[in-house]
C-alpha cells in the first residue's frame, strides 16, 4: 500500500450466517481525505466500520488499514462508555488506557469544547442521549487518532451540538482522515474527498 | 503505575468502583453465601461429622463465585464498553486480568464472612484449609473470568456459564477439599498451586480470542 493510502478496501464481503450484509465493497483512502458512507438501513454501513476498525473481520476480501489501533478513533451506535462511571472518570480511564499525554488538560478541553463540563461529575446513565453522544465524541478525540469512524455522529445531537461537531470536523480536516457513515449527507460537503453509496446486499 | 501493570490496576479500579456504586454483585454474594450456609447447618444431621461441612463449604464458596462472575462482565455489555476496552491499545490480556483482580476482590469479601460463619456453624479451619480458600479463590477467578467473558459474548450465557464453569472447577474443589481434611495437604496446595498457574496462563493467553473475531 502507498504511503498516501491509509485505507484499502477490496471485493470485501461480509456475512453472518447465511445473511450477507456487504457485498463486494472496494475502495481507496488517502491520508488526510475523508470518505462519506451513505446507504439505506441495513445496507452495511455499521458493519463496514466496524470491519475498518478491526470489531469484525471480513468473510471476504481485504481490508487493509495501515495504522495500529492506538491511532484509531471510533463512534459507534452505542457509547462504548461506562454508563454508572462519571464523565470524568469514563475519559479518565480511557485516556490511561490509550497513554494520552497531559490526560487531565485534554480531557478538560475536550469536556469544555463539547460543553460537557458542568456534568463532568455526573453518570452517564443520567445523561440525555444527546450529552451521551458528545461524550462518546470526546472518547473517541481523547487520543488524537490519526483515523477517525464515525457512525452516524450527528444522531441525537442538537442544533447546537451537530454545529459544533461540524465545526470540530472541519478543523481536523487535512491532518484527520475520516470515514463517516451518515443519513445527512449534504452536512459533510465540505470535508468529503469520497463517497461510497451501499445499497442492500 | 504505568504500563501493561498500571492498565490492569485502572482496569481493577474501575470494576471495584463500579461495584461501590451499583452494588450489584457482592451484597448478592454475601446473602448468598450466608443464607447457603445456614441452609447447609440445619440439612446436615448432626452426627454428620466435620468432614462432610468441610465439602459444603466448598460447594458453598464454588457457587457464590458463580454468582459474581454471571454479573462480572455486565457494564461492559450495557453500552459497548467492551469495544471500547479491545480497540484501546493496550494488551487484550489486561482486561482479563482487571476483571480477574476484581473478581478476586469479590469473592475475597464474600470468604472474609463466610468463613467466619462456617466455624460458627460448623467446624474450625486450620492453616491448609485457608491456603486452600486462597489457592483455589485465584484459581476460580481465572478462569471464571474468561469462561464467564465467552458466556458473555453468547446468546444463552445463562446457561453456559455454569455449564462450562463447573466442571473446570471440580479439580479446584477436589484440591480444597483435599487441603482441608487430608493429612498431607501439602500435596493438595501443590495441585491448586499447578491448577492456577497452568490455568491463569491459558486464561491469560486466550482471552484475546474470546473478544475479537
Amino acid at each position: 500500500m502507498g504511503d498516501a493510502v491509509l485505507v484499502r478496501a477490496t471485493g470485501v464481503e461480509r456475512s453472518f450466517g447465511p445473511r450477507r450484509v456487504l457485498r463486494d465493497v472496494s475502495f481507496e483512502l488517502v491520508r488526510g481525505g475523508a470518505l462519506v458512507v451513505t446507504g439505506p438501513n441495513g445496507s452495511g454501513k455499521t458493519t463496514l466500520l466496524r470491519l475498518l476498525v478491526g470489531l469484525a473481520t471480513p468473510t471476504r476480501g481485504t481490508l487493509d488499514v495501515a495504522l495500529d489501533r492506538a491511532r484509531l478513533g471510533f463512534v459507534g451506535h452505542e457509547p462504548l462508555l461506562y454508563r454508572e462511571l462519571t464523565a470524568l472518570e469514563n475519559l479518565d480511564l480511557f485516556g490511561r488506557l490509550y497513554r494520552v499525554p497531559e490526560r487531565r488538560e485534554r480531557i478538560g478541553m475536550l469536556l469544555e469544547r463539547f460543553g460537557l463540563w458542568e456534568a463532568r461529575t455526573e453518570r452517564v446513565l443520567a445523561f440525555s442521549r444527546g450529552m451521551t453522544q458528545r461524550l462518546a465524541l470526546c472518547r473517541a478525540l481523547l487520543h488524537g487518532p490519526e483515523l477517525l469512524v464515525l457512525d452516524e455522529p450527528h444522531s441525537a445531537l442538537d442544533l447546537d451540538g451537530a454545529a459544533l461537531l461540524d465545526q470540530e470536523l472541519e478543523s481536523l480536516a487535512g491532518t484527520t482522515t475520516f470515514v463517516v457513515a451518515t443519513h445527512e449527507p449534504a452536512r459533510l460537503d465540505r470535508l468529503a474527498t469520497g463517497r461510497l453509496a451501499l445499497g442492500r446486499p | 503505575m504505568t504500563g501493561y501493570l498500571g492498565d490492569v490496576a485502572a482496569l481493577a479500579r474501575k470494576d471495584l468502583r463500579l461495584e461501590l456504586r451499583a452494588r450489584d454483585t457482592l451484597p448478592a454474594m454475601l446473602l448468598f453465601v450466608l443464607a447457603t450456609l445456614v441452609v447447609f447447618h440445619f440439612a446436615l444431621p448432626q452426627d454428620a461429622g466435620d468432614r462432610a461441612a468441610y465439602g459444603l463449604l466448598w460447594v458453598a464458596l464454588v457457587f457464590t463465585s458463580l454468582l459474581g462472575l454471571a454479573r462480572a462482565w455486565v457494564p461492559e455489555q450495557e453500552a459497548g464498553a467492551l469495544d471500547g476496552l479491545v480497540l484501546a491499545p493496550t494488551d487484550r490480556s489486561a482486561i482479563w486480568l482487571g476483571k480477574t483482580v476484581a473478581a478476586l476482590a469479590f469473592l475475597g469479601a464474600a470468604e472474609l464472612v463466610a468463613l467466619p460463619a462456617f466455624t460458627l456453624f460448623f467446624a474450625p479451619l486450620d492453616a491448609s484449609a485457608l491456603a486452600g480458600v486462597l489457592l483455589a479463590s485465584v484459581g476460580i477467578c481465572a478462569v471464571g473470568s474468561l469462561v464467564s467473558a465467552m458466556a458473555a459474548a453468547s446468546r444463552g450465557r445463562e446457561v453456559l456459564l455454569p455449564l462450562v464453569f463447573l466442571p473446570l472447577a471440580i479439580p479446584i474443589v477436589v484440591g480444597g477439599v483435599g487441603a482441608s481434611i487430608s493429612d498431607e495437604p501439602g500435596k493438595f496446595l501443590g495441585f491448586l498451586g499447578l491448577y492456577d498457574v497452568v490455568f491463569a496462563i491459558l486464561s491469560w493467553a486466550a482471552f484475546e480470542y474470546v473478544v475479537t473475531e
